[in-house]
């Protein structure tokens, strides 16, 4: 039973789905694909922007940069395909929220992404930028921040399986 | 191929239905758990394969790791892109063992493929002949225009190639409905439908 059904938050996710965006991308053949696909092309590029980062924090890849040397140019990019990952989810979303009600996968995916952010702006980049970090710190933030983002991916990708 | 004449089946078509008559084939396209687990790794890769690669285009595009040299770029970081390339192929030979005739006759699947092929010729091009003067280049912040315009062209086609991927899920261009003269050549769709009728 998902929180949706629990707290009975169904007729504000289906006021949602009224709303213009979701009506136009549902009567459209083609604007759910399109959008999902630019959102495919976001994941691609905020994976990167994060593997590049974590790797490092790992001890392997660009070695020969500090971790806040990495973390410094893959920044923006990072930033930039979130942005670009929140303009086509939301409208994503928008458009099947009623579905969205009942898929557990997308809240999830919800608390993962969440848990994502905070950790990556609160503590990840934090022990990036400032390159003292003891190896194991580094090390263990880097695999809470892979597993946590390979959650956000991989219920993303489930909420189309699921219902 | 020849529209009204006798049933002239294509090699793709062949290949396609030899693969179908596999009896896995069948079971990996039925089965509830392997084909969404598969399907679900070859999304997650992109951000391996894709995403990698895409850090080392937009060095050389000289718009991140300006101050990372190239070379550095395509030693260290390269590697894992390519570990997901691997990974893309063999997840990707499975999706089309699973479900080889409508994705052989999918024109979705056909551009893909042409652009998997140009992407490709582009980094034989890039390793062939735009990385011979590396060492001339290669700590500067923003290369010389033709390694640029390799790395848009690399960004360009593998966002191609995963836009169409992503459309092969989608039937309107399938051959069992109404199609224009167009898509039923460029999907080869003479072949499926001929041989199904018979």
């Amino acid at each position: 039973m998902t929180w949706c059904e629990q707290f009975g938050w169904f007729e504000t996710y289906d006021r949602l789905e009224q709303t213009w965006i979701g009506v136009a991308i549902r009567e459209s053949l083609w604007l759910f694909p399109g959008i999902e696909a630019v959102h495919l092309l976001g994941l691609a590029m905020i994976g990167g922007s994060i593997l590049v980062v974590d790797l490092r924090l790992l001890g392997v890849g660009l070695t020969r940069l500090t971790t806040g040397q990495v973390l410094a140019s893959a920044r923006p990019w990072f930033i930039g395909a979130l942005v670009l990952m929140f303009l086509t989810g939301v409208p994503l979303f928008l458009s099947e929220a009623v579905k969205c009600c009942f898929n557990d996968s997308f809240e999830v995916k919800m608390v993962a992404l969440a848990t994502g952010i905070v950790f990556t702006f609160g503590i990840r980049n934090r022990v990036a930028a400032r390159n003292d970090a003891p190896a194991w710190v580094a090390r263990v933030v880097a695999l809470v921040s892979l597993a946590v983002w390979f959650t956000v991916a991989a219920a993303g990708r489930w909420i189309g399986f699921s219902g | 191929m020849n529209d009204t004449g006798p049933y002239n089946p294509s090699l793709i078509h062949d290949f396609a239905l030899w693969v179908d008559s596999h009896a896995w084939s069948t079971a990996l396209h039925e089965s509830l758990w392997v084909y969404p687990l598969v399907e679900s790794t070859h999304v997650l890769t992109l951000m391996l394969f894709v995403g990698m690669l895409a850090m080392v285009d937009l060095r050389m595009l000289g718009v991140a790791f300006r101050h990372t040299p190239v070379s550095e770029m395509t030693a260290r970081v390269l590697p894992w892109s390519v570990a997901g390339f691997v990974i893309m192929v063999c997840t990707g030979v499975l999706l089309f063992y699973a479900i080889p005739v409508r994705t052989a006759h999918s024109v979705w699947f056909r551009v893909k493929v042409i652009l998997l092929i140009v992407a490709a010729i582009n980094a034989w091009w890039f390793h062939r002949r735009v990385s011979r003067d590396r060492e001339r280049w290669d700590s500067q912040p923003k290369p010389p225009l033709n390694v640029r315009l390799t790395a848009a062209l690399s960004l360009a086609t593998w966002s191609g190639v995963i836009v169409a991927g992503r459309m092969i899920a989608y039937n309107w261009f399938d051959c069992d409905r109404p199609q224009s003269a167009f898509i039923t050549w460029a999907a080869g769709c003479a072949a499926e439908l001929q041989a199904e009728a018979g």
